[in-house]
């Protein structure tokens, strides 16, 4: 993967892919909401819009061996991770032909192959396994890293705290990624967390920690490339705090009665990931377009992958059970 | 043949394990100086060293959760949760995790963990230490749950347990860890699966895990004094369950009684009445008894603490009361 690249500026072109990652992911997700919608997909979905910086800059940074646990919120991590937005879409339609083969759905989005070691619809429940891969790896002697993605919500939950503190105590190579969009579910940072700095909870294991601003996608390939080399290195394992805005609501659906509407109108126009990197990269109208209609057609084709797929037997159920 | 206590028989699987694989290691509260608790993996972490002894702390959700992390990488752990008590505070990465990854993934992954816990009244432990829970883990798709009362089965079972590719629930008595057998030179594995029938009779069928057992062919010798014939059965493993195994010997006998430590209400042994009236129900020749725990929490006091927990005298009563019956 590209290291060459950790020091200076990333080339034009690598900002580029990062920019049609970011808007593969984001018109993925505006099409899982209208499919969500026209009532083509079971179960209930959450996206990720306004937070796609945090899973490509993360997600580009990995190595080959490199694994990760996601979140419910989880279609980002896995596209920006290289699985085929027609496995991804074929899961949300509960085939066979998914990524998890119709057994997980949004919330269990898995790529073994990818070192993608399952969204975890329970919030914190993916990070203790990560510190065990982390363990395997060390005890092994191999120069692979784990990493877990979460969001400051999970800060509070136990499993953050035992997973973290272990990690410290044995010095695994693990990177825990805090995707702090001020929101849990519905509630306020305010209501839910009592400090502002979610690094202080880190420090209180001696953990080294990085803060980056996760609407700057260099940004945050650079942090998580530090990051993981720290964790590599033998040094220890990484907070890595990524502030970012969920610029939609918590589930689709979701009326989000909780949020001040003004305050959300601006941070939709301003913390936007994609306008950013756009911005910055002075991409043309003509030439954006050009993108997104590219991308538009892969997400089109997913669709389409998807509805031919193959639906499960009902008796497939009992298949995977155990091994 | 060598002779073994059931706690040297488990650390002598685990042992066993970790000489010939590099990827079996073993983790929890206090397994290295002190050997466990319960002194099951004492000197251990002398042969085998720090990196592969893992004193952790006082921390279940990432001690089961690292085994989980660890297990889907391909390595074999084995994780000590100290009292079966505390196995509530991992439930989540127990339930949630290690027993659906399998299937969540449809199919990629597995998780090859053993969680090894004890348990088990008789000694005043209060109610917070000697909980019987084996029942709660068989209700779980994608765990398999083991309950070995002996030296010989707790070696064979364990061995098994840390081979299979999937996560179990391996549980141990904790008035067991004392009582010793001749066991075979040879580490003789056990299939998962597959009951053991200690005793043979054609009056009745006891079916009981854990000390239990040992209470059940106390009875059993009792009731022969009284003219009969007892088999006992012990399932070993309670998921799976070896319902053929089971079916067969009350077929033979007609009878059928259960009794495991845990508490009555809900406890296993409600599966397997319900498995034998739906597999034997014409070759019964009496309701099926039930011998477990009255339904309180475990008081302390030892006349209390006797009372409510179940003992031999309590299994012969049901002995007598089915054979009265019909």
């Amino acid at each position: 993967m590209a290291k060459v690249e950790r020091k200076g500026t990333l080339s034009e072109e690598r900002l580029r892919t990062f920019l049609r990652e970011m808007l593969l992911i984001r018109r993925f997700e505006e099409k899982v909401e209208e499919r969500f919608r026209a009532g083509e997909l079971p179960g209930f979905l959450h996206v990720a819009i306004g937070q796609e910086a945090v899973a490509v800059g993360v997600c580009q940074a990995l190595d080959d061996g490199d694994v990760f646990a996601s979140t419910h919120r989880a279609h980002g991590h896995t596209l920006a991770r290289g699985t085929h937005p027609n496995a991804v879409m074929a899961e949300l339609y509960g085939k066979l032909e998914g990524c998890s083969h119709g057994y997980g759905g949004s919330m269990h989005l898995y790529d073994i192959e990818r070192g993608n070691l399952g969204a975890n619809a329970v919030v914190g429940g993916g990070l203790p396994a990560i510190t065990g891969a982390a363990l395997a790896f060390k005890l092994r002697g191999e120069p692979r890293v784990a990493l877990a993605f979460f969001g400051d919500g999970a800060t509070n939950i136990g499993t953050f705290h035992e997973s973290l503190n272990l990690a410290q105590l044995w010095q695994v190579p693990a990177v825990f990624v805090c995707e702090n969009n001020h929101w849990a579910e519905s509630t306020p940072a305010h209501q839910q967390l009592p400090i502002e700095d979610l690094t202080k909870r880190a420090a209180a294991f001696g953990m080294h920690s990085i803060t980056v601003d996760g609407q700057d996608v260099e940004a945050v390939y650079r942090a998580a490339g530090r990051a993981l080399k720290h964790a590599r290195d033998g040094k220890g394992p990484v907070f890595l705090l990524a502030n970012t805005y969920r610029l939609v609501g918590h589930y689709v659906g979701d009326p989000q009665v909780y949020r001040d509407k003004e305050e959300f109108r601006e941070t939709r126009e301003t913390q936007d990931p994609i306008d950013h990197l756009r911005d910055k990269l002075g991409v043309s109208e003509a030439e954006f377009e050009e993108l997104d209609r590219e991308v538009h057609e892969l997400v089109e084709a997913s669709v389409e992958f998807a509805k031919a797929g193959t639906d499960p037997k009902p008796e497939d159920a009992l298949k995977n059970v155990y091994a | 043949m060598p002779e073994l206590s059931y706690r040297e028989a488990v650390r002598d699987a685990l042992s066993h394990a970790m000489r010939e694989d590099d990827d079996v290691f073993i983790m929890g509260e206090d397994i290295a100086e002190m050997g466990g608790s319960m002194g099951v993996t004492a000197g251990m972490l002398d042969e085998f060293g720090p990196d592969r002894v893992r004193n952790t702390p006082i921390s279940e959700m990432a001690i089961v959760g690292a085994g989980i992390g660890a297990a889907i990488q391909g390595m074999r752990p084995v994780v000590e949760v100290m009292y079966e008590d505390f196995t509530t505070l991992a439930m989540e990465q127990i339930v949630n995790q290690a027993a659906k990854h399998r299937s969540m993934s449809g199919g990629q992954l597995k998780v090859p963990l053993t969680i090894r816990t004890q348990g088990g009244a008789g000694w005043s432990p209060g109610a917070q230490h000697a909980q019987q829970l084996e029942g709660w883990f068989v209700h779980v798709p994608g765990l398999k749950v083991v309950f070995a009362s002996t030296p010989t089965d707790v070696r064979g079972l364990l061995w098994s347990a840390i081979y299979d590719d999937n996560p179990v629930m391996f549980f141990e008595h904790r008035t067991l860890y004392g009582i010793k057998e001749e066991v075979p030179d040879d580490l003789e594995p056990i299939p998962i699966g597959k009951a053991r029938v200690h005793r043979e009779g054609e009056d009745v069928t006891v079916v009981a895990t854990g000390r239990l057992v040992h209470e059940a062919l106390a009875a059993a010798q009792e009731a022969e004094g009284e003219g009969v014939s007892v088999e006992v059965f012990d399932p070993r493993t309670l998921q799976p369950l070896d319902e053929d195994g089971l079916v067969a010997s009350v077929k033979k006998t007609n009878r059928c009684v259960v009794a495991h430590e845990a508490v009555t209400r809900m406890g296993f042994g409600a599966e397997i009445a319900a498995v034998v009236q739906e597999k034997a129900f014409d070759w019964l020749d009496a309701p099926i008894e039930r011998v477990g725990a009255k339904f309180a929490p475990l008081p302390f006091a030892p006349v209390m603490e006797d009372y409510v927990v179940p003992d031999a005298a309590d299994v012969l009563e049901a002995i007598r009361r089915t054979v009265a019956r019909g």
